[in-house]
């Protein structure tokens, strides 16, 4: 079994090796060598506030993706359109492709990091040696990369700037949970994993 | 450049997944005492399986160009249009800012990643010692930028949806979608399989 040495703290970028030094609030070590962020002070977010954004977090997308994100009025008709509804009319149309990226980015990475992240904190609180938390924070960083909410949030505005020259649209409330999300996830992800990973003590194992 | 120990220099390796420095020993397959990751020096064939992705990127760059990514048809005819098309249609229509936003990552941000990629790759395996700094700087900013070349994608998703059960028109995907998500995605795979750590490794070696 190799040998943990956690006085250590290796850049991730160029490989540089320095000894760990305690940060104050609203410090960030960099890497002299090539500029990279080392770590930063975790801030006034305790595990337990994470958890409040992340329930916080999956009450709007259960909100953003159940409620119509915009109505639209064409020709005496109405209609109201969900990421669902769009997803599913790609799919009939058969751009299975198109559908399942949207799919996967927007909603499934999204839900599975939400969901993980609860799991996580609730498991961490029990026991944080447990091997459920080690396969789910791997998990999460894993999915991290491909939630796109963020670029979804901007796709729906230009859409409807595009839509708006030829029809009426009057946005719909899960045009504002996404928002509300949009802002919970940078919270959200902003918090240093790392920092989970630190409450694993290393005899447990 | 300064005399920096790295962990590989002396013997130790940091986990890619939790950030732990151990000391692997002389195991033939050491794995993380904190995670249980697969421990590696580097991440294994870097080079070569960002030059694949790279190539499939750059293939499918033409398709996702050439093939139109939405179909809209009206009573009266059927329009196609590709990224570049869609792009002068809200410059003439009269918003240029959305215009310049998605060119700048449907045609600006792709290509920029997919040529410094190459750089990086290349200036790794050749070992050039200059701009070293620059070099780590660039990657961090293909890193960052990479996922918002996915606006398109969900602009067509959204579009598609919107304007489905509209008495005036229907719209469609087209096949460029699909091939341009699929140079988003191999482009961000790319990126991820690319190990910064070589950019320098290689300076080191000519000193």
């Amino acid at each position: 079994m190799p040998k943990p040495l956690p006085a250590l703290i290796a850049c991730p970028h160029c490989d540089a090796l320095y000894h760990r030094r305690a940060l104050a609030p609203g410090e960030k070590a960099r890497c002299i060598r090539c500029g990279a962020v080392l770590e930063r002070h975790p801030g006034v977010l305790t595990p337990d506030h994470l958890m409040a954004l992340v329930v916080a977090a999956l009450i709007s997308f259960a909100i953003a993706n159940t409620m119509p994100i915009v109505q639209l009025s064409a020709g005496g008709l109405e209609h109201t359109t969900t990421l669902i509804g769009s997803i599913r009319v790609l799919w009939n149309e058969e751009r299975g492709l198109t559908a399942t990226l949207a799919f996967a980015t927007a909603l499934a990475f999204p839900l599975v990091e939400l969901s993980a992240m609860l799991a996580v904190l609730i498991a961490i609180r029990l026991r944080p040696g447990a091997p459920l938390v080690a396969a789910l924070l791997r998990g999460i960083q894993a999915v991290r990369p491909w939630g796109m909410i963020e670029v979804f949030m901007l796709g729906v505005v230009v859409a409807l700037v595009k839509i708006s020259h030829t029809a009426t649209v009057v946005p719909g409330i899960a045009l504002w949970a996404f928002a509300a999300l949009t802002v919970l996830l940078v919270l959200i992800v902003n918090y240093d994993l790392k920092q989970l990973w630190r409450l694993r003590r290393l005899e447990e194992r | 450049m300064s005399e920096i120990p790295t962990a590989h220099g002396t013997g130790l390796v940091l986990c890619e997944t939790c950030a732990l420095v151990s000391e692997p020993g002389d195991s033939p397959h050491p794995q993380c005492p904190r995670c249980g990751a697969p421990l590696h020096p580097r991440k294994p064939n870097s080079i070569s399986r960002t030059w694949a992705l790279l190539i499939a990127a750059a293939i499918l760059y033409i398709p996702a160009n050439l093939l139109p990514v939405m179909t809209t048809t009206t009573l009266f005819r059927t329009t196609s249009d590709t990224i570049m098309s869609g792009i002068v249609y809200f410059w003439k229509s009269g918003s240029p800012d959305l215009a310049i936003l998605i060119f700048t990552v449907s045609i600006f941000i792709p290509v920029a990643k997919i040529g410094c990629l190459a750089l990086l790759a290349v200036a790794a395996r050749t070992g050039v010692a200059r701009g070293l700094r620059q070099r780590a700087l660039m990657f961090r900013i293909i890193e960052f930028v990479g996922r918002w070349s996915m606006l398109d994608i969900f602009v067509v998703t959204m579009t598609v949806g919107m304007v489905r059960f509209s008495s005036l028109a229907t719209v469609d995907a087209g096949p460029g979608a699909a091939a341009f998500g699929a140079v988003v995605v191999l482009t961000m795979i790319a990126a991820h399989t690319f190990d910064p750590r070589l950019i320098w490794d290689s300076s080191e070696d000519r000193r």
